[in-house]
């Protein structure tokens, strides 16, 4: 039997009716929902209509069981609790999806110094997932006509496409595409030379 | 009318139904994780899940006691599914340019965590989760659920 404490005042044991020995014969089987905080802390929240009533959840590890009889009951679960409960089932979860940005040098298709270190991060972070979908999509500053920047930014594209398929990722699961300087990073004039414009966005999911 | 009219009619009315069966069976997820026995129930047939596995609306899922699998929907919305579970995806729906989005899941038993995606960050409680008891609205972020088996005497 596994008892889930901390309800306040009344002191009121929450039983999770799974792995309760005791039969049960209402009209429902308990339900459980639960709110986790996230990997960076951030709490989040849900709510729980049943029966006529409605329910927030909005701290780490708030719950509300629905009891057999229908009732609903709130209370709090551990870490501890979620890892035994949930466990197979969190370790199941995709991986978050990413997105990083790396620099090109002006006019051309070759990273900055500092970009071609932090591709070797992208690529282990690729690595560790099992089936990794990639879009890449190119962008460039304002120098130069807008049909060459278009060509350009598929080119910066398509090479970092080709450095993902060299490395060993399946070819049609990197998609390449170029938005010319139609998504600046930093809003410019026409004709001015930024550094943080010549770019591509490699969003991994 | 020509014969080579007829042809063409013929033409475009084949592609005609090719694209709107290809938008009545779109991919709204991809299965990245599966683990034991996982099954999913499409038009009436059962398949084995397999990593990498496009998953559509009305999709049923099923594990055995071993089984778990972890899908990414296009929304960037995380979906796993416990050992013994049956859930299925009622409705699916986002629009890539304005993250606007429907999606209704059903737990009938077992267990489920998730991730909401940016369907929710643009309208919370676009994403539901049903429940044979309750419909549960995500206003953000990572929760789990736990639907278990009637006790009978």
């Amino acid at each position: 039997m596994k008892r889930f404490t901390g309800l306040g005042a009344a002191g009121v044991l929450l039983i999770l009716a799974a792995a309760c020995a005791a039969p049960k014969t209402g009209p429902v089987a308990p339900e459980l929902f639960a709110v986790l905080p996230s990997k960076e802390g951030k709490v989040g929240s849900i709510v729980v209509n049943s029966a006529g009533s409605s329910r927030v959840i909005d701290t780490a590890y708030g719950a509300q069981l629905i009891q057999p009889s229908g009732e609903m009951v709130g209370g709090k679960l551990t870490e501890a609790d979620v890892r035994a409960s949930f466990g197979s089932t969190l370790q199941a979860l995709p991986g978050r999806p990413a997105s990083f940005i790396l620099y090109f040098l002006e006019g051309k298709d070759e990273l900055t110094v500092e970009s071609k270190k932090e591709l070797e991060r992208v690529f282990i972070e690729l690595a560790r997932r099992p089936l990794p979908d990639i879009v890449v999509i190119g962008h460039t500053d304002t120098v130069g006509s807008g049909p060459f920047n278009d060509k350009l930014s598929l080119q910066r594209a398509e090479r970092l496409r080709e450095m993902m398929v060299f490395m060993g990722l399946a070819a049609e699961r990197v998609q390449a595409a170029g938005r010319g300087e139609r998504e600046l990073l930093v809003p410019t004039e026409d004709n001015v030379s930024e550094p943080r414009n010549r770019r591509v966005e490699i969003n991994v999911r | 009318m020509s014969a080579r009219s007829t042809v063409i009619k013929v033409f475009v009315a084949g592609v005609f139904a090719l694209a709107s069966g290809a938008v009545a069976a779109q991919d709204i997820g991809q299965v990245k994780v599966a683990k034991g026995t996982v099954m999913v129930e499409r038009a009436g047939t059962s398949q084995p899940v397999k990593v990498g596995m496009a998953i559509k609306t009305s999709d049923k899922i099923t594990t055995g006691a071993d089984g778990s699998a972890g899908i990414t929907f296009t929304d960037n919305s995380l979906v796993s599914v416990g050992p013994n579970s049956v859930f299925s995806i009622e409705k699916y729906s986002f629009d890539s340019t304005t993250h606007a989005g429907e999606f209704e899941g059903s737990l009938k038993k077992g267990k489920l965590a998730a991730v909401s995606g940016k369907m929710v960050k643009q309208a919370p409680e676009s994403m539901k989760i049903r429940t044979p008891s309750a419909v549960m609205g995500v206003r953000g972020t990572e929760f789990v659920v736990q639907v278990d088996e009637p006790k009978s005497n």
